[in-house]
């Protein structure tokens, strides 16, 4: 039990009528990798938004690090340790690079000034110089702002942010999406790295190669249940396109008249 | 730091060629205003050569028309300091209509608790709180009660923006018709006046510019080097981002709408000072006249972009541009007229320059 990191039970949420997510029990150990697929609006990004304090569950318990958590927003889940990069990538559009980076917990000066603490931009240029560098992100200026990036730099920079606070579980929504080849593999380096250094990921991700790569299990969600769960080493592309696609169901996830 | 260096991964970049800081187009604008009228002085017949800028008539030790820029800077130094709390406003992203009644309501209030004892060697007993004692105050009283007064109004504003889904544009709509009715109400009408010597003080002379420059100095500090300034401009460039990345979205805006509600109460204390009276009708259109210094400035009405910097210049143009109007012996009806289409033209020309921009990138 004391390996176990994250463990969803019975989680759940509506949006009003819409039924994004239900009844998710979902397990992740210490060190394992494990994916997350499944058709667009399946409630991948849904799921990750209720562990990680965004929103908060219409039902449902999380346990983290082996305690039942309750996250009443996003700072909450980033100091238990866990890091996301969200398929929105939560950036300012007018902010700079370490502004991003550290934006909600800022490197500073002066602390009893309250709200009005001093920002020490010293550190955080240097810090993000060196998280950039860890990723091997191509940005000509970490002072430009993001409106002036490309769309995968933009990535790069949401990547470079979990990356640079070091957690105890990393999760990535759909992180490669934009990026090109280079970047693509750049990233995956990051996520083998992750795996050496024994720190557990969830990753979202539509690529197939890139999941049987990368990834110990893989969990399909459809239609806002998980209907899979499959070890990667067990299991052929063609097979998890079938859960996908709802074409083949795992009999323990079979809910009659639903899937 | 000079010429081209290597960003991360090796890609080239030329320091020398960043972008023109926006504050410098506006700085720009202030300068070509100021030339326009200089140039019109010159041309028109009727001005006989008169100078817009300059000193022709040898009154001054420089060669400016120290007269005019004094007066310029007193005009705008008060508008100005509410432009310093709408400034933080429309950075969220959001607007604050209700400073100018803030202004009235603060400045009845304010001034009621500043009145003296005697006027003339008889009792001023027309004073409001003449029968409780209250008069012949130290200072700090009507300064405190004014600063609460703004506090106040600015709290309640914040609360509806931060913590229902009104608007704030009606929010703050709300706040101005109940703010003017306070006004009125106070004094059921009465003007107020007779300060103390000592209020009369902040007031007077250059005083307000010499206010109005520190308050800007000190929130160009709050803006640039705070985390209450960073949040500022995250929460108006991304709120959903902002809340994503811890900060607490609501208790920020709450306390920037505050602040924009303080600033509009010592805008009215420095005005009442000033004037040595308070009206129920002080401040009308100042909310306003300070939305257009801010966006002047390059203020973006869709928040996350601007400085105060900027408001600042806004504002230096805005004292220039009714100067101008004067010097050109326009009437005032022109004055309304240009300022509306002032106000709209500088948010045509911040739409037109973010449409270039998302094109660019
Ligand atoms: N805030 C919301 N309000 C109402 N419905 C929502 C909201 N967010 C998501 N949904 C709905 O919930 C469902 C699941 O959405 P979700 O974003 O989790 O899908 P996803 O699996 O991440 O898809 P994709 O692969 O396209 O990213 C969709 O039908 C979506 O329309
Ligand atoms: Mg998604």
């Amino acid at each position: 039990m004391s390996d176990v990191i994250l463990q969803t039970r019975g989680l759940t949420k509506h949006y009003g009528g819409v039924h994004a997510l239900e009844g998710a029990d979902f397990t992740l150990m210490k060190g394992e990798h494990v994916a997350i697929m499944g058709d667009n609006g399946a409630g991948k990004s849904t799921f990750v938004r209720q562990i990680t304090g965004v929103e908060q569950p219409t039902r449902g318990e999380i346990h983290f690090d082996g305690a039942r958590v309750a996250f009443k927003g996003p700072l909450d889940a980033r100091e238990a340790g866990i890091e996301a990069v969200f398929q929105t990538l939560a950036l300012a559009d007018h902010l700079d690079v370490p502004d991003n980076l550290f934006l909600g917990r800022e490197r500073t000066k002066w602390n009893w000034l309250g709200p009005f603490r001093r920002l020490d931009y010293r550190a955080m240029h240097a810090d993000t110089i060196a998280a950039l560098e860890k990723t091997g992100v191509k940005i000509p200026s970490i002072r430009n702002t993001i409106q002036n990036m490309s769309g995968g730099q933009r990535q790069c920079v949401a990547i470079a942010r979990t990356a640079t606070f070091h957690s105890k579980l990393t999760i990535m929504d759909e992180p490669t999406a934009a990026l090109g080849v280079q970047e693509t593999a750049q990233v995956e380096n990051i996520i083998r790295t992750l795996k050496s250094q024994g720190e557990p990921l969830i990753l979202i991700s539509h690529n197939m190669r890139q999941v049987m790569d990368l990834c110990d299990r893989i969990v399909v969600f459809r239609r806002g249940r998980i209907c899979a769960n499959l070890r990667a080493a067990d299991v052929t592309g063609e097979e998890v396109v079938a859960y996908i696609t709802g074409a083949l169901t795992q009999p323990k996830y079979a809910v009659d008249g639903v899937l | 730091m000079t010429g081209a260096t290597l960003g991360t991964g090796g890609l080239k970049y030329d320091h020398a060629k960043r972008h023109r800081p926006p504050e410098l187009n506006v700085f720009l604008a202030l300068i070509l205003i100021v030339a326009v009228f200089e140039v019109l002085g010159q041309i028109l017949p009727y001005m006989n050569g008169q100078s817009f800028l300059f000193d022709t008539q040898g009154r001054f030790d420089s060669i400016f028309n120290e007269a005019r820029l004094k007066i310029i800077i007193l005009q705008v130094a008060i508008v100005g300091i509410i432009a310093l709390g709408v400034t933080q406003v429309i950075l969220t992203g959001g607007i604050d209509l209700s400073s100018g009644s803030i202004v009235g309501a603060t400045a009845m209030i304010a001034m009621s608790f500043a009145q003296v004892a005697e006027v003339n060697g008889s009792p001023n007993t027309r004073a409001v709180f003449f029968e409780q004692g209250w008069v012949d105050l130290p200072v700090l009283v009507p300064v405190v009660i004014g600063l609460i007064c703004g506090l106040v109004a600015g709290l309640i504003n914040g609360l509806l923006v931060a913590y229902t889904r009104i608007p704030p544009f009606i929010a703050t709509l709300g706040m101005m018709v109940t703010a003017r009715g306070v006004a009125k109400w106070w004094t059921m009408g009465q003007p107020v006046s007779f300060p103390t010597d000592s209020y009369a003080a902040i007031g007077a002379g250059m005083t307000p510019v010499y206010i109005f420059a520190v308050l800007a100095a000190l929130f160009y500090l709050v803006m640039r080097h705070t985390v209450y300034g960073k949040h500022t401009y995250a929460i108006g460039s991304n709120m959903d981002a902002a809340r994503m990345s811890g900060i607490n979205v609501q208790r920020h805006l709450t306390l920037v709408y505050t602040i924009a509600g303080a600033l509009a109460a010592i805008a009215a204390i420095v005005l009442s000072s000033k004037n040595l009276t308070a009206q129920a009708g002080m401040g009308v259109m100042y909310e306003l006249d300070a939305i257009a210094m801010a966006v002047i400035g390059g203020i973006s009405l869709q928040g996350g972009r601007g400085s105060i910097i900027g408001t600042a210049l806004g504002a230096l143009i805005f004292g220039v541009i009714l100067s101008g109007f004067t010097y050109l012996r326009l009437d005032a009806y022109y004055q309304e007229m240009a300022k509306g289409a002032i106000i709209v033209g500088a948010v045509v020309l911040d739409q037109w320059r973010q449409r270039r921009a998302a094109q660019r990138s």
